[in-house]
């Protein structure tokens, strides 16, 4: 069904936009002025060092484990970073490096939901890491895979390259594409509702394990 | 408290009863003065926030000053991105289209992330009318849909219930409606939120449509965000084969960029986080990942009649971060019921009068639940000035019932006391009469009057008065000659 084959929507269409015009006449209605520039964000200009280590304390801090490693150390990291006799899935263009530490890969073809259900855990990669909030940003590109696979399974481990931390929301939305479905994460799913008591692991990953790789 | 807020009592007698009630005001003032705490610390952490406000203030009124063409915009380009625009004028069209999408794809159910637009017009009810259930999968909307309730704030809808209720409630109801709570359930929130999750989980595994709300709609990219934290708004976005997200028109951001002030500034005042868990983004219809068919309502609802308001529209600029309920006096007293709508507290308190209109006994009350002590306008992230609005709607209310047949009893109130002050013989006659009515009443043991009678009624309905003090000023200054004497 579209907006043509339905007359009643088109008059209503009409009907709102007719009562916006009226209710501005008094501003007139053109579009104000070029956009809004927000204030910077914090950490512009700090060193990348302190970036990646702010990052990772941040991350933490909302009770993610972080786990800092060489390019060299990374694919034991990833194998330490698992449950023993995990089923784990990877999406389609998870590098090689990265796939080297999981044991028996499934590869993501389609899982219906209820097959992802059955499986213990997932790793992937991300587009950017933000230092300020500790949020780590998915754009759903092959290395991350489509966003049911990091939803579903109870245990997500994402590799962050250090050179993907900036320091502020304000950068992440300069770098990110719009078009693309994307997904924040700060920490593993979390509750307040009951008495404001937080409780990690409602619907989301229960635990999140980043991997925060240094420049060799 | 059950069902709609439609025929609620209006404000001062809910707040009577919500005033009264020690275990709401307790959970109350605990709540509110945790988020209070942590949200002053992440606020206390960015430099620049009053400029971040201010962009963020800007952001949101440069969408709505244009929002004939802003929307015409964000039509264009979500129908690009493969999402159907629907528009709906109020509540009941909103509702129809709804009902017949699902009709449409044959579901008997469908899976809710938390919404108050969804609330704001009755879906819930509308579905279940045409035989289809909606299931709210947010832990405190499950907590206050099943144990048949009403949500009293914006943040945390359930507020006001206990572990112990809520024990109780997931012990007695889940069974019937789905998975039940296992039988060793504990009141520890941990156990409460697992019940949760798997009760829930049956329900997103085979949920086939979905319905949502909006944050934000960006206009120049289609793109709509959802906050959350627990995780079931990204399975309610990604899991269904069909979605419907209902946003209302002022929802509207003009550009991509122009978000991020919005998205620095909606965590740290909300739940006191730097960022929330999640925040999922989407445009339109992505190949091979989530639903397949994607639908979007444009809703007005009243929102142009609030627009049409200048000095209300910047309430408008709202984006139901919840900070102005956190440090309200009022709502930490009363708690969100007694306002008897979907949008408690400071905001709540423009926002129905100005959506609905004044001039019915219910909305004419909410200008009045306020102080005016402007706590609301120093913690709204986009400076919504709430007391000035407040102060503008009391004069419509009173502007409205100016060709009332009976005269208000304030209206006589002030007239008794025009004349009396008009005089300083009169005043001075008037003053001894209450200060000799003053020490009657000390002398039985009272501070306050109970309930005046006739036309005074309606003040005391809602407040306390005081008993008159048992000297007037008057005779205390002639006695002491102005304090020089003892
Ligand atoms: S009025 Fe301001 S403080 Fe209150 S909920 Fe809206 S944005 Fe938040």
């Amino acid at each position: 069904m579209n907006r043509a084959e339905n007359g009643a929507d088109n008059s209503a269409r009409a009907e709102i936009l007719g009562r916006v015009r009226a209710a501005l006449l008094d501003v007139g209605g053109d579009l104000p002025d070029a956009p809004v520039v927000a204030p910077a964000g914090a950490g512009a200009g700090a060193a990348p060092g302190d970036l990646v280590a702010l990052f990772a304390e941040r991350v933490a801090d909302y009770r993610a484990t972080v786990v800092r490693c060489s390019p060299d150390d990374l694919t034991a990291a990833v194998a330490a970073a698992l449950p023993a006799g995990a089923r784990v899935v990877v999406p389609a263009g998870l590098p090689d490096d990265v796939r080297a530490g999981i044991p028996d890969p499934i590869a993501d073809t389609g899982l219906s939901a209820t097959e992802l259900d059955a499986v213990d855990a997932v790793v992937t990669r991300c587009r950017v890491g933000i230092a300020e909030t500790g949020t780590i940003v998915l754009d759903h590109e092959p290395d991350q895979g489509r966003r049911a696979i990091t939803l579903v399974p109870d245990h997500h481990v994402c590799v962050v390259d250090a050179g993907q931390v900036v320091p502020d929301v304000p950068d992440a939305f300069a770098l990110l594409d719009p078009h693309r479905p994307q997904t924040w994460i700060s920490g593993p799913s979390a509750t307040s509702d009951i008495e404001l008591d937080r409780v990690e692991g409602v619907h989301g990953p229960r635990r999140l394990l980043v991997i925060v790789v240094d420049p060799a | 408290m059950t069902g709609t807020f439609v025929g609620m009592p209006a404000f001062p007698s809910a707040a009577r009863a919500a005033l009264a009630d020690t275990q709401l005001r307790h959970n109350l003032a605990h709540a509110t003065g945790v988020i209070r705490g942590k949200r002053a610390a992440v606020v206390g952490e960015v430099d620049n926030w009053e400029e971040l406000r201010l962009a963020g203030a800007a952001v949101k009124e440069r969408a709505l000053l244009a929002l004939d063409t802003q929307l015409v915009r964000l039509e264009e380009s979500l129908t690009a991105h493969g999402a159907v625009v629907h528009w709906a004028r109020d509540a009941e069209e909103a509702n129809r289209i709804v009902v017949g999408l699902a009709r449409a794809h044959e579901v008997d159910e469908v899976v809710k992330v938390k919404s108050m637009l969804t609330q704001e017009i009755g879906l819930n009810e509308a579905l279940e009318a045409a035989g289809i259930a909606a299931w709210e999968t947010d832990l405190a909307e499950l907590i206050v849909q099943l144990g048949g309730d009403l949500p009293s704030h914006i943040l945390v809808p359930a507020i006001h219930r206990n572990r112990a209720e809520i024990r109780e409630i997931f012990a007695r109801r889940m069974g019937e409606v789905g998975r039940p709570a296992p039988a060793d359930l504990t009141d520890e929130p941990a156990v409460l939120a697992g019940a949760a999750r798997e009760h829930l989980r049956e329900k997103f595994l085979r949920a086939r449509m979905a319905v949502s709300g909006a944050n934000f709609a960006v206009a120049d990219t289609g793109t709509l965000v959802v906050v959350e934290s627990e995780g079931n708004g990204r399975m309610c976005l990604t899991l269904p084969e069909v979605l419907v997200s209902i946003v209302g028109i002022e929802k509207v951001v003009p550009t991509w960029a122009e978000l991020d002030p919005l998205l620095r500034l909606l965590p740290r005042s909300s739940t006191g986080e730097r960022m929330n868990p999640y925040t999922s983004t989407w445009s339109g219809i992505t190949p091979g990942d989530g639903p397949q068919e994607v639908h979007v309502v444009l809703l007005d609802n009243g929102r142009t009649r609030a627009l049409a308001d200048e000095v209300g529209r910047q309430a408008l600029r709202c984006i139901r971060c919840s900070a102005c309920l956190n440090v309200c006096p009022v709502y930490e007293r009363t708690g969100g019921h007694a306002y008897g709508s979907v949008y408690p507290g400071p905001i709540g308190a423009i926002l129905n009068p100005l959506l609905r209109g004044t001039g019915d006994p219910q909305t004419d009350a909410l200008p009045y639940a306020s102080s005016l002590c402007g706590a609301c306008f120093e913690a709204c992230p986009v400076r919504i000035d709430i007391p000035e609005v407040l102060v503008h709607l009391r004069s419509q209310v009173v502007d409205g019932h100016r060709e009332d047949r009976v005269p208000k009893p304030e209206a006589v109130a002030f007239r008794g006391a025009g004349w009396a002050f008009g005089d300083a013989r009169r005043l001075d006659r008037a003053e001894r009469l209450s200060s000799l009515a003053g020490r009657l009443l000390r002398r039985r043991g009272r501070t306050s009057l109970g309930r005046l009678p006739g036309p005074g009624s309606a003040w005391t309905d809602a407040r306390d008065l005081p008993a008159p003090p048992t000297e007037s000023f008057r005779d205390w200054w002639r006695r002491t000659d102005g304090g020089e004497r003892p």
